[in-house]
């Protein structure tokens, strides 16, 4: 597991450039932490298990609703288009790799940092600002092995369990709306599905959908854990989450899609 | 036996300001101090940096060995576990109950039992008058339960250096009396260095050794508590009285014109110092602080050496 690919850029906090650019390294150097104070021991398990199905729990819902009719959508633009280029017999294999490669990594993301992200940065920050970061390290723990580490693990598994539910959800809505809705045949939408896709695309999307968890997970942390002063700090340290969440998940997003595009050949090519 | 902290050249500012600068002195093993000072003159950050958890520019912190500014973070994190920090607000815990508070240092650092848990942690709530409230949440009890409920936290390792950061606020004047009781009885017990962060004048004159006071970004004194109660400099005398009349104003430290101007000081009658509650034995601490005031008697100011040698009749030991 590596650090977040992509550079924040001036969003990543202060005006002036020299700000920006310590807050960005100081994200990188959490980020470093939180990867190295993974594998010491003791590891939080019971945090970790109820951090999960905290996130887990409110983001299915959500999720599922989401990716229903974001499929439909795929589903229906790109088989409208296809009809216009007569090849309609593809839009099988074109819309489910667009769920499974692009769609359903971003939905994961902008739901665990939309939904789990802000909850975890609000925790991480009221808990700041009544001192007791302050007061675990005076006990010689670390906030970061204790609260961020199981945090942002849970952020991954549950970004990957996600991503597998929206990839089959997502898929399902596709092929009703495309089957159903467009009177596309079902025959054609299975076989150009199996003669476009391929197993490295499903795995792609996995990936993706780990670290976006894990940025998701890290940026939360941070602004958490450096709240501007006062209760209006926190509300504000989570809103900066989420906007410097998508940012990042946009440009990452971007970066391993062509990476990915570059280095897996595509079936048939 | 507590130990000892070297404190040497700190300096600490916020941006441009400047909170304190060269602000040197040793804390004695094993005696209680105070450190006084207005609001606002940085001494919660005093405390912060004595733990690392706040880093000053220049300066040093030495425990054991450790320098806790400017040490690796490994030597810092084990030198922590020599202290206890009360904090000014309990700083406990939010998710979790007052008994889960107060074990969570012995459940992260020890490998008691839970049976050896549940006695130390209910003898640390007995101590601070906190029976019958294991199962209540921070959020439940006032403000000055919550900090009882941290200082009980803060002991339940019988740390070796106990820092408290404005232990009085938020309590009445008996519970603060009975709360000093409490720290010297901890001290006598447990042999710890203390240092106690306040702007109460009961605690100062009666609780500690040694006394010191943060005023204009400096440390005016530092010493043994007769230096500072018998002090003729207007900011310490003005501050042990509580008077208007005096430099320090109430937004500001008022200019040096306003300074020349203010009158005269008065004399600060000493009372005796607090006493082990009866039953505890002889508090080591006391007599080092003898010994070594005895040896550096003649540094003193005069005034600070006839209150100390008024109480000569009487010397510190502590049969009650």
């Amino acid at each position: 597991m590596t650090g977040p690919t992509a550079e924040p850029g001036p969003s990543a906090g202060g005006v002036s450039g020299a700000g920006a650019v310590r807050q960005t390294g100081r994200l990188f150097q959490l980020a470093a932490t939180t990867v190295t104070m993974a594998f010491r021991r003791p590891f939080q398990f019971r945090e970790f298990v109820s951090q999960f199905w905290f996130i887990a729990s409110v983001t299915i819902l959500p999720t599922a609703l989401v990716s229903i009719p974001f499929g439909a959508v795929i589903a229906l633009q790109v088989g409208s288009l296809a009809r216009q280029l007569g090849a309609e017999s593809f839009t099988g294999g074109a819309s489910v790799l667009t769920i499974v490669q692009q769609a359903s990594p971003m939905i994961v993301a902008l739901l665990v940092s939309g939904a789990a992200g802000s909850a975890i940065c609000a925790d991480l920050g009221a808990r700041t600002i009544r001192e007791e970061m302050d007061a675990m390290e005076v006990m010689g723990i670390s906030p970061i092995q204790r609260l961020v580490v199981p945090r942002v693990l849970a952020c991954m598994l549950a970004a990957v369990a996600l991503n597998g539910l929206v990839s089959c959800v997502g898929v399902g809505g596709g092929y009703f709306f495309n089957v159903v809705m467009q009177g596309g045949t079902p025959g054609a939408y299975l076989s150009s599905f199996s003669a476009l896709a391929q197993l490295p695309d499903l795995y792609v999307g996995e990936l993706k959908a780990v670290i976006f968890g894990f940025i998701a997970g890290v940026v939360a942390a941070y602004r958490g854990l450096n709240p501007p002063p006062g209760p209006k700090g926190v509300g504000d340290a989570v809103n900066q989450s989420v906007v410097i969440t998508f940012l990042l998940l946009f440009f990452t997003n971007l970066v391993m899609t062509a990476i990915y595009l570059q280095i897996v050949p595509m079936k048939g090519a | 036996m507590g130990i000892d902290i070297h404190v040497a050249g700190l300096t600490k500012s916020f941006g441009p300001q400047v909170i304190w600068q060269d602000v040197s002195l040793t804390l004695p093993a094993g005696e209680i101090s105070v450190m006084l000072g207005p609001s606002g003159t940085g001494k919660t950050v005093f405390l912060k940096s004595l733990l690392g958890l706040i880093k000053p520019e220049q300066g040093r912190v030495l425990v054991e060995g450790t320098d806790m500014v400017a040490g690796s973070d490994r030597k810092v994190f084990r030198a922590r576990r020599k202290f206890g920090l009360m904090f000014q607000d309990g700083a406990l815990f939010g998710s979790m109950n007052l008994f889960d508070n107060i074990a969570f240092p012995l459940r992260q650092h020890t490998r008691a039992t839970e049976a050896e848990i549940r006695r130390k942690v209910l003898e640390r709530m007995a101590m601070v008058g906190l029976d019958g409230e294991e199962a209540k949440l921070p959020g439940q009890i006032s403000g000055g339960m919550r900090k009882r409920a941290g200082l009980a936290r803060a002991l339940v390792l019988d740390p070796q250096i106990i820092l408290c950061d404005e232990p009085d606020s938020g309590l009445d004047p008996v519970r603060t009396a009975l709360l000093s009781q409490v720290l010297l009885d901890v001290n006598t017990v447990t042999d710890c260095t203390m240092l106690i962060v306040t702007h109460n004048i009961e605690i100062a004159a009666t609780l500690p050794d040694n006394i010191g006071m943060l005023y204009r970004r400096d440390l005016v004194a530092f010493g043994p508590r007769e230096l500072l109660l018998t002090s003729d400099q207007p900011a310490v005398a003005q501050f042990l009285h509580g008077s208007t009349l005096g430099p320090i104003g109430m937004a500001e430290e008022k200019d040096d014109a306003e300074l020349a101007r203010t009158p005269g000081t008065r004399t600060f009658d000493i009372p005796d110092q607090l006493r082990p509650s009866p039953g505890l034995p002889d508090r080591q601490g006391a007599h080092r602080h003898h010994a070594r005031v005895m040896a550096e008697l003649h540094r003193l100011p005069a005034s600070a050496r006839n209150a100390i040698t008024a109480k000569l009749t009487d010397p510190p030991s502590q049969t009650s």
